[in-house]
């Protein structure tokens, strides 16, 4: 039996709302666009760009404490900008920001500074003992994308979702 | 309120944060930046509400801000350095946008790295409200002295912000050290946020 289901941003978006994942901060990507969209659409989101990702981490430290649920979306090269803040905010308080990353770099990447800053992400992730799970296929994407933030929740740790190209179509040149 | 940088006094850190402390009876949230604004916090007095960051440098307003969001009706301050928000600078145009109504920044500019030795930031001859101002912050002036810090907090305290309040230090350090323990900072913290409320044991 084949299932239609629908597309990954609308998959994201909808596991958000069931997990009361209200403030969405972002810098933008061009894969993450209808995501950026129908959020910005949606007014059970509050939803706005940060000038820089470091921030972004910040606000939703802040709200989360406060009793506000968050997610910060971004690329691959804004998640190089991070370590730091993700080691002394969020790993050592004890605080679930959760991310959701555009992996560019990879796969058909045409940018040669893409393709470098992608092979840090996962030691990065690694190297902070945080947990983090890559979507490349659609009929995963809820379960994923649901459980990790859930985890992140019930074990007060930052989490992070690395889209990848299988899933998304990647950013190519035409 | 001055919107120059002429003819201010240079106060005292731990003396302008006892009077912030001293004003604060609706339990409001005090976030303090790295170092010595969040040691001279801790020294004015600790309260559920205050939280004490340990690094990431320059998130203090960020910080302060995603608290502000969560709870509207909760004044929130933002204690931050001027080397710090020199980390962050584009954070201020992030507020200006978003404009939440009970968020209050404070900058302490001493135009120096303090707790590294004292060197000049390359912002020492910067003027801090002015770019505040150019970022879209109406309600950003200079404090002059003493007296008029607190007329501002009064201000602030009273009115719809965002409110950005500068004040120039002098020289002094600050006068003890925050205790450094994470998890039981964010822990009490959210206590005083009401967002945790189970009973601690012991």
């Amino acid at each position: 039996m084949t299932q239609t289901l629908p597309p990954w941003h609308e998959i994201v978006l909808n596991v958000f709302k069931a997990n009361e994942v209200k403030l969405i901060t972002y810098v933008p990507d061009n894969v993450l666009k209808p995501l950026i969209q129908a959020l910005h659409a949606d007014p059970y989101f509050t939803c706005f760009p940060t000038a820089r990702e470091e921030e972004a981490v910040g606000i939703l430290s802040g709200a989360w404490m406060a009793g506000l649920r968050g997610m910060l979306l971004m690329q691959t090269s804004g998640f190089a900008t991070l370590p730091n803040v993700l080691a002394s905010l969020p790993c050592a308080f004890q605080i679930p920001v959760m991310m959701m990353i555009s992996e560019r770099g990879t796969l058909g990447e045409f940018n040669v500074g893409q393709a470098a800053v992608c092979r840090t992400m996962r030691p990065i992730l690694d190297s902070l003992a945080m947990e983090h799970h890559t979507v490349s296929r659609l009929d995963e994407c809820e379960m994923i994308v649901d459980r990790t933030i859930r985890q992140a929740i019930m074990t007060q740790a930052p989490a992070a979702l690395i889209l990848s190209p299988l899933l998304t179509g990647g950013k190519v040149v035409k | 309120m001055s919107e120059t940088t002429h003819n201010l006094k240079r106060m005292y850190r731990f003396d302008l944060t006892t009077r912030l402390v001293a004003k604060l009876k609706q339990e409001e949230a005090v976030i303090g930046g790295i170092g010595h604004s969040n040691f001279d916090l801790w020294s004015a007095g600790h309260r559920p509400q205050n939280f004490y960051m340990l690094g990431s440098m320059g998130l203090a307003i960020p910080i302060a801000m995603g608290v502000a969001l969560a709870q509207p009706a909760r004044k929130t301050f933002a204690l931050e350095g001027d080397g710090s928000l020199l980390m962050e600078l584009g954070c201020l145009t992030t507020v200006a946008t978003q404009a939440p109504k009970n968020l209050v920044i404070i900058l302490f500019d001493n135009g120096i790295y303090q707790i590294t030795g004292g060197q000049p930031t390359p912002g020492a001859g910067a003027d801090y409200v002015a770019i505040a101002r150019a970022c879209g912050l109406t309600n950003a002036a200079w404090a002059a002295d003493e007296a008029e810090f607190e007329r501002m907090l009064d201000n602030a305290l009273a009115t719809d912000g965002p409110h950005f309040i500068g004040c120039k230090l002098d020289s002094q350090g600050p006068k003890a050290q925050t205790e450094r323990d994470p998890a039981q900072i964010r822990d009490r913290f959210m206590r005083g946020m009401g967002t945790k409320k189970n009973r601690t044991l012991g």
